[in-house]
């Protein structure tokens, strides 16, 4: 019935053609578009499945283990800059405190020789002092023994010149003391 | 002649390849878009990629789109189980897409206009899911039919029902591609055959009046694009949640 249609093979159909049927309810072409639609979609889904879907999935797969690996190691990174950033805040606080302890002790260190050095011309000045005043003492002592002296001398020439006699060594002396006495 | 149309979606013989039995098996131009469909998607997958650049080129990532496009349809519907099944989804999504999208062009033929080719391939995903499924379950999976918590007195009729919609799944998963392609096709068709009709009845003026069903056909072109992705989509999903019932049987 439709003869025309199954074997010509022009664009040009004869216009019976068109009486022929719907095209897609045309059962003389079911058999050839079944077996190129088998060969095709064989075809394609070997292609697929062996060539093409691993290599596209190859690549995500790899974009995403690139992307979890680079995280990963950016995330190994920021603890390694952590603790470099620890480490280094930690030597920085030693120093300071070293510094602080070496600056106490030399503070220290010199606090106490300036004493001792304080102390011993203290010491020097204190034996200058009590030097001096031995000396002071010794020399009033001289200079006290010397005014008794010089004071029964003077006794001695007051009254002779008041009354021409020259008074007794004892009785002077014993004047001048009881006069040094009061 | 042209404004005929039905004329494009006659099987046009090239040369004859083979004989089985009586039948002659020629080389048609649903065979040349079938087989230009499959160069097309392999060179766009195999070339978009094949630099495997850690930054995608546009082509590279078109792929890498395609590729997760499927792989998650797959995954939410079927399961990570079901993506054992996702080269053969990949393939029917990107199959019928190209072909689809072949034939949105003028002068093309639109290989799934053709009954035959959708019903070959739901019937392939029938098969595929009633195989697998007594595969993996045995007669377990027959549970697909009797669902739980069914009062005893109707279940038979709500097994007769269910069996009734699974049979019935590849009809509808066929008739659904194949009425959207060819419907499409027609009117676009038809509204082409008004400008040419208005132009040699009416002279210049007909040609001017032809501004509106052209108008129409570039309206009916950006739908026609949307069906023809959103059908092979539809058609990749059914199977999905088809496939879905041969994995996990129980409702």
């Amino acid at each position: 019935m439709a003869e025309p249609q199954h074997t010509t093979s022009t664009g040009h159909a004869p216009a019976g053609e068109h009486k022929a049927g719907f095209p897609p309810f045309d059962s003389h072409s079911y058999a050839g578009q079944l077996v190129w639609l088998v060969i095709a979609f064989v075809l394609l889904y070997v292609l697929m499945s062996k060539w093409a879907l691993p290599q596209v999935g190859g690549i995500i797969e790899g974009r995403q283990k690139r992307i979890d690996d680079d995280v990963a190691e950016a995330g190994k990174l920021k603890t390694q800059s952590d603790e470099a950033v620890a480490a280094y805040e930690k030597a920085l606080a030693d120093a300071r405190a070293n510094a602080q302890a070496i600056a106490n002790e030399t503070r220290d260190k010199q606090a106490a020789a300036a004493e001792v050095r304080r102390k011993t011309l203290e010491d020097e000045l204190n034996a200058k002092l009590a030097e001096a005043e031995k000396t002071i003492a010794a020399t009033k002592t001289a200079a006290m023994s010397n005014v008794r002296g010089i004071a029964e001398d003077a006794t001695r020439a007051i009254v002779e010149r008041l009354i021409g006699v020259a008074p007794s060594d004892k009785s002077v002396a014993d004047a001048v003391a009881d006069a040094l006495k009061r | 002649m042209a404004a005929d149309p039905i004329h494009q979606f006659r099987i046009v013989e090239f040369f004859p390849v083979a004989h089985i039995g009586n039948t002659e098996i020629a080389f048609t131009n649903s065979a040349l878009f079938m087989f230009a469909a499959v160069i097309i998607i392999t060179a766009f997958l195999v070339i978009g990629t094949a630099k495997k650049s850690l930054v995608p080129s546009r082509l590279q990532s078109a792929a890498e789109l395609s590729y997760e496009f499927v792989a998650t349809t797959v995954r939410s519907t079927a399961g990570s189980e079901g993506m054992r099944f996702f080269p053969f989804v990949f393939t029917l999504f990107m199959f019928i897409l190209t072909v689809n999208f072949i034939g949105l062009i003028p002068f093309t033929f639109t290989v799934t206009s053709h009954i035959i080719v959708t019903a070959a391939l739901a019937i392939t995903v029938f098969l595929t899911v009633l195989f697998y499924g007594l595969y993996r379950h045995g007669l377990h999976f027959f549970n697909l039919f009797v669902p739980k918590g069914v009062p005893i007195l109707i279940l038979p009729l709500i097994v007769f029902i269910e069996v009734l919609s699974f049979v019935s799944r590849p009809i509808s998963h066929s008739v659904r591609l194949f009425a959207n392609m060819l419907a499409g096709h027609i009117t676009l068709q038809v509204f082409a055959g008004f400008i040419i009709l208005m132009g040699s009845a009416m002279g210049a003026i007909g040609w001017i009046g032809g501004i509106l069903p052209f108008g129409m056909i570039v309206i009916l072109m950006a739908l026609e694009t949307l069906v023809a992705f959103l059908q092979a989509y539809v058609f990749a999903i059914l199977t999905c949640i088809y496939l879905n019932d041969a994995i996990h049987p129980g409702h």
